[in-house]
């Protein structure tokens, strides 16, 4: 049991960090504003989703797995709502990069 | 222990570069943002270093509050920011600027490098001492018990920092509404994060408040959390922000510093001394000064950020 929970640990941090890495070479890589940003919210759900999930199985009883999952739901929260408002002030024609 | 080696090398090779990035930088907004990402990093800094309390408030005010502090100073600055560039200082003023610089870097330096082995220290003595404040976490002892002129001290800076800012205000303005008027969608994007988040950030707030006397946390992490939900809600549009002269505010502000100084003073006629607590009523003493003085930072802090007043008061 305790074996296939490090293996998930593993297993989800692994592709967690997959995610943040492929999410950097996209900010680093695409051509412009609104693509990074599509790059850089990938980063920010699906790789710190996956990292959370994969310390689940040893946070601090329930408590600590609660409070990673409302670190993970408010970072989804942040940044969704910036990532939309930085795309609004790009297309409203600030100096296109 | 080789993988945190590594790890701890990058950070410190991480650290280092956005620091010199953040000096270099030509534009005063992007210097701001490499202050905010190297106030992050710093704050990574302190957890390896097994002190979360510092790291805590690092990331709070030393790089969220000041960062927005310096953000709203590029805004203001932005209009004579192409002039003052033109005007170079000379180069005796830079290689003297220079000269200094690293004078002080290398005398730090000296003193790190110097320090005796194992470093003197005090954290023995401040746990042994602990049960006498009811207190669990030793950094909010030192803050609240053993060291409590100092938090007093800095909450009055605090507040003179404030005066400071209000007092750039024109006269036709004085006792007006700080910063421009927020004209936000109220059906936009800021609206919904603002009345999502701000009712979660307050609970966050005062939990990390609450959870100061027993883990890392305490009145000033809590009360950056509590400013920036007020300011997120100003700046949103939904919640208009103070007028300076209203009495409710101005109570607010000065609330905290003053019931720290009165039980201060209390402490001659309980306890012998300025800022001594009782020990049968050394917790609730302190959590006495700890409300009032994480609101009065929390308004205090928000409001340095909403800048001097701009409109006038009947407005």
């Amino acid at each position: 049991m305790s074996l296939a929970l490090e293996c998930l640990t593993i297993l989800a941090v692994s592709a967690g960090a997959v995610f943040f890495l492929a999410g950097t070479v996209g900010l680093l890589r695409f051509p412009d504003s609104l693509s990074r940003l599509h790059a850089l919210t990938k980063a920010d759900n699906l790789g710190l989703g996956l990292v959370v999930l994969g310390l689940l199985p040893r946070a601090e009883g329930p408590f600590g797995a609660l409070k990673l999952i409302a670190v993970w739901l408010l970072t989804l929260l942040a940044g969704a709502t910036v990532t939309q408002l930085i795309a609004r002030t790009a297309r409203r024609g600030a100096p296109r990069a | 222990m080789t993988i945190a080696l590594a790890f701890d090398t990058g950070l410190a090779v991480l650290v280092l570069a956005v620091a010199s990035w953040t000096i270099a930088a030509r534009e005063t907004f992007a210097a701001a943002i490499g202050f905010v990402a190297y106030g992050l990093l710093l704050a990574l800094v302190w957890v390896r270093l097994a002190a979360p309390d510092v790291a805590l408030t690092e990331a709070a005010i030393g790089s969220g509050v000041t960062g927005g502090l310096l953000l709203g100073a590029c805004t203001r600055l932005r209009s004579s920011e192409a002039p003052a560039a033109a005007e170079k200082p000379g180069a005796a003023l830079r290689l003297a600027a220079a000269a200094v610089c690293a004078l002080v870097s290398a005398g730090l330096a000296a003193v790190v490098l110097l320090l005796p082995d194992p470093a003197p220290t005090l954290a023995p003595q401040a746990v042994a001492s602990i049960a006498a404040t009811g207190l669990g976490n030793p950094v909010t002892a030192v803050l609240m018990a053993y060291r409590a002129i100092d938090t007093l001290l800095e909450t009055v800076v605090l507040l003179l920092a404030l005066v400071g800012i209000w007092s750039l205000a024109p006269d036709r303005f004085w006792g007006g509404y700080p910063g421009l008027r927020q004209r936000g969608d109220r059906d936009g994007v800021l609206a919904f994060l603002a009345q999502l988040l701000v009712p979660v950030g307050i609970l966050v707030g005062i939990h990390i408040f609450w959870v100061g006397s027993v883990a890392p946390g305490g009145e000033f992490q809590g009360a950056t959390i509590l400013a920036a939900m007020w300011i997120l809600a100003m700046m949103s549009g939904l919640l208009d922000s103070p007028a300076m002269s209203r009495r409710w505010l101005r109570l607010s502000l000065v609330a905290g510093p003053t019931v720290f100084l009165a039980i201060g003073l209390a402490g001659f006629a309980m306890a012998g001394a300025f800022l001594a607590y009782p020990p049968a009523y050394a917790k609730l003493l302190i959590l006495t000064i700890e409300v009032p003085l994480t609101l009065s930072i929390a308004a205090t802090l928000a409001l340095l950020v909403a800048g001097p007043p701009e409109r006038t008061p009947q407005q």
